[in-house]
Parts: structure tokens; sequence; C-alpha cells
């Protein structure tokens, strides 16, 4: 009885840390910020929506590229090659199924987008698994090596894209029962967009689960923390490692599907020029976090679409602009993870 | 010696390399007599220019151990002022000095605030930061169409001395015309002999030691007693100086500058490749590199071409000789050299003179 009576006050001793919720915020005050700012409420409506798409699929791209830097240290300047690989890989499936794509069936347009996506994901995975046994792992804790060697994975990857895809860039349709948009009250919603914030929320969700529910997210947010105190309690980390970088791969080849479906169109440079994006997100998230990462990837895509609509000459520099707010603010990014 | 105070006590090391440096000079000397044809005087130019381009990141990346992908950017800079200036000013060596020392006031100006603002953390963010203010520069130069051209650039003309009009003799001297472009040529090769001469004594100078022993370790640098921010920030302005210098050779050569000629993304992949295949942290590497490079990129295709017919109608093998492809085989040769050779070739020639002795 007694010792248990200890426990419970040893428990009530240990600190409760207080969640820094702060952050969490900021996406609520911008978008209310941008209302006054955009005119009429449809419009606002038409641009936040259109900001969340674009954020969810900067999010699912962006999150295994911050979960390995936080594991590892390793920044992979090559993330981009697994979004145009998910992307071609998209033209390839959805082109050979023509017949569903543009019946008016939700259902067929589905089933058809779902091989599509399938595809991507696991090819983008298993180049993910090549990628890092070849690229990365040689150049472990040589940042300035493994900056230049990813560089050169992506320089290679893309030309072999290139080699199978060739050069121009390929027309990637929606499925005709995405096209269009839906109309609330005055406020036009483009269907496609829905469907990417719904995806994107049900990642983060399932994401979220993962990393908070289960045992290997247990791991690998203590991983995060500190690499060394998990290993010492006899894990390998090495092999959560290569687990997370293949999930991230992954991911990235099935934002790559998304984005291209949301451009409509595909290049080979389009990972290279998403790049750029993917870091600002990750610095403003705080290097490591995926909830951070969320919020920044979210607020990347509404600033990017209210100053689009208000200013767009700023718009092209509205994120770095973001970032470095960010920064002044928080010089570790939204949340700072582990001893970084 | 003289020769040995030319080069700042820095000699090749290797016979093999010394043997190699040579004739490349010789071949830029000789480029206009032995191998007529504006392709070949173009290739020779950009040679030059690039040796300087690529040395200056040299300075940065090999010397002191930073990796940016902001050069291009000062690259941009001085061409840009060049054209800018030579555009309003007009053809005159007025404009000339004029557009140049705007160019270098911006950069250092410019590489200055970078440097104190984010040399301070690590590696990896600064890569990162370099990389997203040199897109950020270049969607600026695009949309200042007004004073940049926007993507159409702007065509300008060049001092009269160095125009393709003037003509120092009426006849040809051994088949070659004696016009302001071959004077341009010269003034080229001079200029990139002086300056790569220049960036040797700056790397060989106490100062260039103290950028070697930031790059080995920056906590026993600082240790010692060195400010390590202060002295990177300095290798940082250094190495964007001479690299607006390159980006004016560049925009006078070519009496022309755009995004995509002096700012794009591309040219920052190919000096982080020319640096790595010459050989990182030792200027001839630049050299080697530069010319290697920029030899392969405009004459491989034509082997390609032959390869690709010769492969004939074998679906993939094709592909991946087709011309267009050489990026594929120089990013292949890039990533092998970080492994197997990370001194490159300069290293690996030096490592076997060291053997043989």
């Amino acid at each position: 009885m007694k010792s248990s009576a200890t426990a419970g006050q040893a428990m009530d001793a240990l600190p409760t840390v207080k969640p820094d919720r702060l952050p969490l915020l900021l996406l609520p005050v911008l978008a209310l910020a941008a209302l006054p700012l955009t005119g009429s409420f449809s419009t606002w409506v038409t641009l936040t929506f259109a900001g969340l798409a674009m954020g969810m699929i900067i999010f699912i791209i962006a999150s295994g590229l911050t979960l390995v830097f936080g594991l590892m240290d390793v920044l992979n300047f090559g993330h981009g090659v697994f979004i145009t690989l998910g992307a071609f890989l998209a033209t390839s499936v959805l082109g050979r199924m023509t017949g569903w794509t543009e019946s008016e069936s939700l259902l067929r347009n589905l089933l058809a987008l779902l091989p599509a996506m399938l595809a991507a994901v696991v090819v983008a995975g298993a180049v993910g698994l090549a990628f890092e046994r070849l690229i990365i792992r040689p150049v472990y804790g040589q940042p300035l090596k493994q900056i230049m060697i990813t560089m050169g994975g992506m320089i290679v990857g893309v030309e072999l894209i290139k080699v199978v895809w060739g050069a121009q860039a390929i027309p990637l349709p929606l499925p005709a029962a995405f096209r269009g948009s839906l109309l609330f009250g005055d406020a036009a919603v483009e269907k496609y967009r829905l469907i990417a914030v719904v995806v994107g929320l049900g990642i983060f969700l399932a994401m979220f689960w993962v990393l908070s529910r289960t045992k290997v997210g247990l791991l690998i947010r203590a991983g995060v923390q500190d690499r060394e105190m998990v290993e010492s309690l006899g894990y390998r980390i090495g092999r959560l490692f290569v687990g997370v970088f293949v999930a991230g791969s992954a991911l990235a080849g099935l934002g790559g599907v998304m984005w291209g479906l949301y451009q409509q169109s595909v290049t080979p440079e389009m990972g290279g020029q998403i790049n750029v994006l993917l870091f600002i997100v990750i610095i403003i998230g705080g290097m490591g976090s995926v909830g951070g990462c969320f919020i920044g990837a979210l607020m990347v895509g509404l600033v990017s679409n209210y100053a689009g609509f208000l200013a767009p000459k700023v718009a092209l520099f509205s994120n770095i602009l973001l970032m470095v707010i960010i920064l002044l603010w928080r010089p570790q990014g939204l949340y700072s993870v582990g001893k970084r | 010696m003289i020769f040995d105070r030319l080069l700042s006590g820095d000699p090749p090391r290797s016979r093999m390399l010394a043997l190699i440096l040579v004739a490349i000079l010789a071949g830029l000397l000789f480029t206009p007599f032995a191998f007529p044809g504006a392709k070949a005087l173009n290739v020779a130019a950009k040679i030059c220019i690039f040796i300087v381009l690529v040395a200056s990141f040299d300075l940065l990346l090999g010397y002191t151990g930073i990796v940016s992908f902001a050069h291009t950017m000062f690259f941009g800079i001085g061409a840009y002022g060049v054209a800018i200036a030579l555009t309003h000013i007009g053809p005159t060596w007025t404009g000339v000095v004029a557009g140049v020392a705007a160019a270098l006031v911006i950069s250092l100006v410019l590489s200055l605030v970078i440097g104190l603002f984010s040399l301070r953390v690590k590696a990896l963010f600064y890569a990162m930061i370099t990389l997203a203010v040199a897109t950020a520069f270049q969607t600026l130069a695009s949309q200042l169409s007004d004073l940049t051209g926007g993507e159409d650039g702007l065509t300008f003309k060049v001092p009269e001395l160095l125009s393709p009009a003037f003509s120092l003799r009426e006849q040809p001297f051994l088949g070659v015309s004696l016009d302001g472009r071959l004077i341009a040529f010269y003034l080229l090769i001079a200029v990139t002999v002086a300056l790569f001469l220049l960036m040797l004594r700056i790397v060989n100078s106490p100062f260039g030691r103290v950028l070697q022993a930031i790059r080995e370790n920056e906590f026993r640098a600082e240790a010692i007693g060195y400010r390590t921010v202060v002295y990177r920030t300095f290798s940082n302005m250094l190495s964007a100086s001479f690299a607006t210098l390159a980006g004016a050779l560049l925009a006078l050569w070519l009496r022309y500058n755009g995004p995509d000629t002096s700012l794009s993304f591309e040219i920052m992949i190919d000096i982080l490749l020319m640096v790595v295949i010459g050989g990182m942290g030792t200027l001839y590497g630049s050299v080697i590199g530069a010319t290697l490079f920029i030899i392969v990129q405009n004459y491989l295709q034509d082997l390609m071409k032959v390869a690709s017919e010769g492969v004939g109608k074998v679906p993939l093998l094709r592909d991946l000789v087709h011309p267009d492809r050489w990026l594929l085989w120089l990013g292949i040769l890039f990533v092998l050299s970080i492994y197997r050779f990370p001194a490159g070739v300069v290293g690996k020639l030096r490592a076997r003179a060291v053997r043989r002795t």
C-alpha cells in the first residue's frame, strides 16, 4: 500500500510540461487578418481554401523531410526527386486509364486515382530505400558532403526521369468528376482543393496517431529528442531511420501526384522548384517538428494565396518575408526540437 | 625565385598537374589561331570566366568550408551591373568602371548582411537560407524589367576597342582578323590570370591559413583566438567580390545579360560540380574543373550523338546516351568523386606525385 502511495506522490511531483499552444493561434489570426483586406467574404473563402489545399500538399511532402532531419541530422537536398517521380508516375498510370478518368462517375475516377497514388507511394518508397543506401548512408555525420551528395543524387535522379519520360512538360488533367467548383453561397471552392484538404488532413491525423499513440512513434519522437539515449536503451535507431526515410520518400511521391494534379502539368524541374518552399516550411516549423511543419505549411499556403490576390508582386517574396518574421520572433522556428 | 613568388609559394606540386595547367593556358592562348570559328573562341572565353567564378566559390567551399547556394547571385550582380551601366551610360570605359564599381559595392553589402545574419548558424541552415535568398533575387531580377530587361535580358554595346567592328590592322594575321573580339579575348585571359594569382595570394596568406583552420576545426580556431564569424564573413565577402568580377567579365564578353545566362540555378549546380570534380580546397582544382566541365558540356554532346547513333535502336541504352543527357554522366561522376576521390582530380594527381617520390 505504502509503496503505491509514494509512487502516486512521485507522479504528482513530476512537473507537467505546459504544451506550447501559441503557434496554433497563428493560423486563425492570419486568416482573420486577411478577411478585411480581401474585401468580400466569398473571395476570402475561396482564397482560404486554396491556401489550405496548397498548404496540405506541401505538408505531405515536407513532413518526411523534417522528420528525417530531426532523427539523423540529414537534410536531403534531393527530396524534390521523389516529388517529380511521383508526379511522372501519375501521368503514366492515369494516361493509361483515360477511360476511367474521363467518365463522369466519381467512383471510377477514384478507382483510377488510387492505383496512381499507390504506384507513386510504392515506387517512391522503393527508390527512397535505394537512395538512402547508395547516397546518404556513406556520408552520415558529414554535413558538407551530405549537402553536396544529396544535390548530386537529385541531378542524377532528374536526368534519369528525363531518360524515362522525356524532358518536356506532360499535362496531367484532373479526373472528370474533380473538375469545376462547388458553390457555398457566393464562394466558389474548387472540388479538387476540397479533396486535397481532406486527404492532407487525413494524412496529418494518421501521422499524428502513429507518432503519439504507437510505440514506433514514441521511439521516433524520442530519437528526434536524443538519439544516443534511445540507442543506449537498445533500439536500433539506424533501422528506424531507414523506415522514416522510406516513409518520407513515399509521402513525397504521394504529394507529387497531388501537386501535379494541382498544377495540372508536370515538368522534370518541378521537384527542384518546390525544394525552396519545403526548406522555408521546415525552417518556419522548427527543424524536426512535425506539428511545426504542419502549421508552417498551412501558413505558407495561406500567405502565398492572400498575397497573390492582394499584391501579386509581393507574393513572390511573401514566403521569405514570412520566414524572416517568424525567425525574428522565434529564432529556432515555431517549435524547437531537442538539443538543437 | 620569381615563379614561386608569382604562385605565392603554392606550386602545383605534381609534374602531371603542372603539365596539364601549362597545356590549358597554352590552349587558351592559341585558341584563336589553332581552332578557327566562333564556337571555339566562345568556349575558351567561357572557360576563363568560369575559372574565376569557380575559384571564388572554392575560396568559400573548399577553403572555408561554407556551402552557399547564392554564388550565382553575386555572379549575376556583376553581370547586371555592367549590363545596366553600359545600357544607360553608353559604350564607354566610364560605363564599365561605373558598372563594376556599383556591382562590387552591392555585392559587398549584400554578402556582409547575409554573412552577419546567417554565418553564425550551422552549415545546413546557411545552405538553405542562401538558396532561398538566391531564388528571391532571381525573381526580383526578372520582375524589375524596366531596369534588368526582365526575362529577355539586356543587349548592349561595349567600348569600341572591344567591339567586333574595331580593327587593329587591315590584313589578317596568320589567317585571323585582328578585331576588337580578339583584343577582348586576350584582355579576358590577362584579367583571368591576374585574378587567379590574386586569389592564390589570398589563400596562401596568413588570412587564408586561418580560413583553412576554420574549415578543419572551427572550435579550435576560435579557441586559439580567431573570431571565426569575422573571418567567415570576410571570406564570404571576398568570394562574392571575385564572383562579381567574373560576372562583369561574362557580360563584357557576351555583350548581353539575362537571368538564364548569369543567375539561373543550373549555373550554381555547374559551379558545384566543377569545384568538386576539379578538387576542393585547391585553386588549381578550379582550373581543371572548369576546363573539363565546359569542354564536356560543349563537346560531349557531339561524342554522345555518335554513340547514340552507334547504339541504334536499343531502347533504354539509346536514351541513356542521348546527347541531351550529358548532365547525367557528369552527375554520376560528381557523386562518385565525392565518395572515391574527395580531393578531386588535383588531389588524385598530387597523391600520385607524393607516392612516386
